[in-house]
């Protein structure tokens, strides 16, 4: 009947039942899901503009009077679809915490200092080539309470549209080496350890500048494979 | 069935966390919005429609963290199109402590859909919170839609459970659309 694109892919993300996620524990459907033909609906999606993006919105050093505190970092890398074709011109928003591991979030009682100079707010176009490129601070390690001495490993979260409904995905972004990646429920909630790794910055020389920040590299491949759809098979 | 070269491995999906606000829905905070819970200005055409609701957990407790986005066609049943100043057909919307949430937009026309069919209008529905490692999609159908009787993807729908995706237009004209994650009345959450 219909035409569809590719499950296949799906397989990298996790599982909303992660029972070692205790928030899971209500909030995850129990029913199975129902395969949703694609139709215009989920082809089609929103497109936002440059007017979406305000100059210094990409530095989230500048945003404030002064610089906040912590690691300088430039963090940049191409969106991508499944074909490895970039996916230009489209928004990036990131949020994080500071250096110290406090959100600005009204909600967040971590007892470490919020900074003045720092909100932890960014958004992004992606160019003709898919690139994007932030300039932040290192965001600090922060606990939780989904068990006892919980940690969140430093991350910054991610949130991407690309061409269509089907392509938006919201994520986080992890830096290299970090101790508390075995102790993360919501880092090892993605079953497969290659596809755990893709959430993993890469530490470039190359990107990094020279008497001001280290460099990180961060790739994003979103669905969306070339325009030959695959035909759903006929139960006739 | 069409061969594809390999693929490049998905960026998966991680949660959107308790603390997103200040960066996607930060009215509160004094932030641009890039989007909010008003998909149509009063100019555009259509009529006009508001939809309510509730987010509710495995217990029926409200979920005061989720945001919703919503995505739909314009009036016409055409998205993205050009010419209709005022709409984006995008909505965003943080759920209230309470677990509510509502959209202020036109009724979106009928879509094309399998086989050339005409889908029964609606909207695609993401829903992101702490505690949902991906998000979950659903659809927002009307009530008094008689297309519903003949739409594809309701169709796919179990009866017992297709009033799930459908709103109930109440006494005041508002539609009221509950979504319940988990457990008696789980919404329906399709497999995109
Ligand atoms: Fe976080």
């Amino acid at each position: 009947m219909s035409l569809i694109y590719p499950h296949d892919g799906l397989k990298a993300h996790p599982l909303n039942a992660s029972p070692a996620y205790t928030s899971t524990l209500k909030r995850a459907p129990s029913q199975p899901l129902i395969l949703l033909p694609h139709t215009l609906s989920e082809i089609s999606g929103p497109a936002f503009g440059h007017r979406a993006v305000q100059a210094g919105d990409s530095d989230l050093t500048l945003q404030h009077g002064g610089e906040p505190l912590g690691e300088r970092i430039i963090v940049t890398g191409r969106v991508l679809d499944e074909d490895g074709r970039p996916v230009p011109h489209t928004l990036v928003e990131i949020w994080q915490a500071n250096a110290a591991g406090r959100y600005v979030h009204l909600r967040d009682q971590h007892p470490a200092p919020l900074d003045p100079n720092f909100t932890g707010a960014g958004r992004a176009m992606t160019d003709a080539e898919g690139r994007y490129r932030f300039v932040t601070i290192k965001p600090g390690a922060y606990p939780w309470r989904n068990h006892h001495n919980a940690w969140r490993p430093a991350h910054i979260h991610f949130s991407l549209f690309g061409s269509s409904f089907l392509s938006r995905v919201i994520t986080q972004m992890y830096f290299p080496g970090d101790p508390l990646f075995a102790y993360d429920p919501i880092f090892q909630s993605i079953p497969d350890a290659k596809a755990r790794e893709r959430l993993i910055s890469r530490f470039d020389i190359d990107t990094t500048e020279p008497e001001w920040a280290l460099g990180y590299q961060f790739d994003i491949v979103l669905r969306g494979r070339d325009a030959t759809p695959l035909e759903e098979p006929h139960d006739d | 069935m069409t061969e594809h070269k390999a693929a490049l491995g998905l960026t998966p999906s991680q949660t959107v966390g308790p603390f997103y606000a200040y960066a996607l829905t930060p009215r509160a905070y004094g932030g641009s919005e890039l989007a909010n819970e008003r998909i149509a200005t009063d100019g555009v055409p259509g009529e006009r429609i508001t939809i309510r609701g509730h987010v509710l957990d495995g217990d029926g407790e409200p979920v005061p963290d989720a945001m919703i986005e919503v995505w739909q066609a314009d009036a016409d049943g055409r998205h993205n199109a050009g010419g209709n100043a005022g709409f984006t057909g995008f909505g965003r919307a943080e759920t209230s402590p309470e677990g509510f949430f509502h959209f202020e937009t036109v009724r979106p026309g009928a879509v094309e859909g399998p086989d050339g069919t005409k889908q029964a209008p609606h909207l695609a529905v993401s829903v992101f919170a702490r505690g949902l490692l991906l998000r979950l999609v659903t659809r927002i159908y009307f009530s008094d839609d008689p297309a519903n009787a003949s739409d594809a993807v309701l169709a796919l729908v179990p009866h017992e459970r297709r009033e799930t995706l459908i709103a109930q237009r109440g006494p005041d004209g508002v539609f009221h659309f509950d979504i319940r994650l988990q457990g008696e009345g789980e919404t329906v959450f399709f497999d995109v």
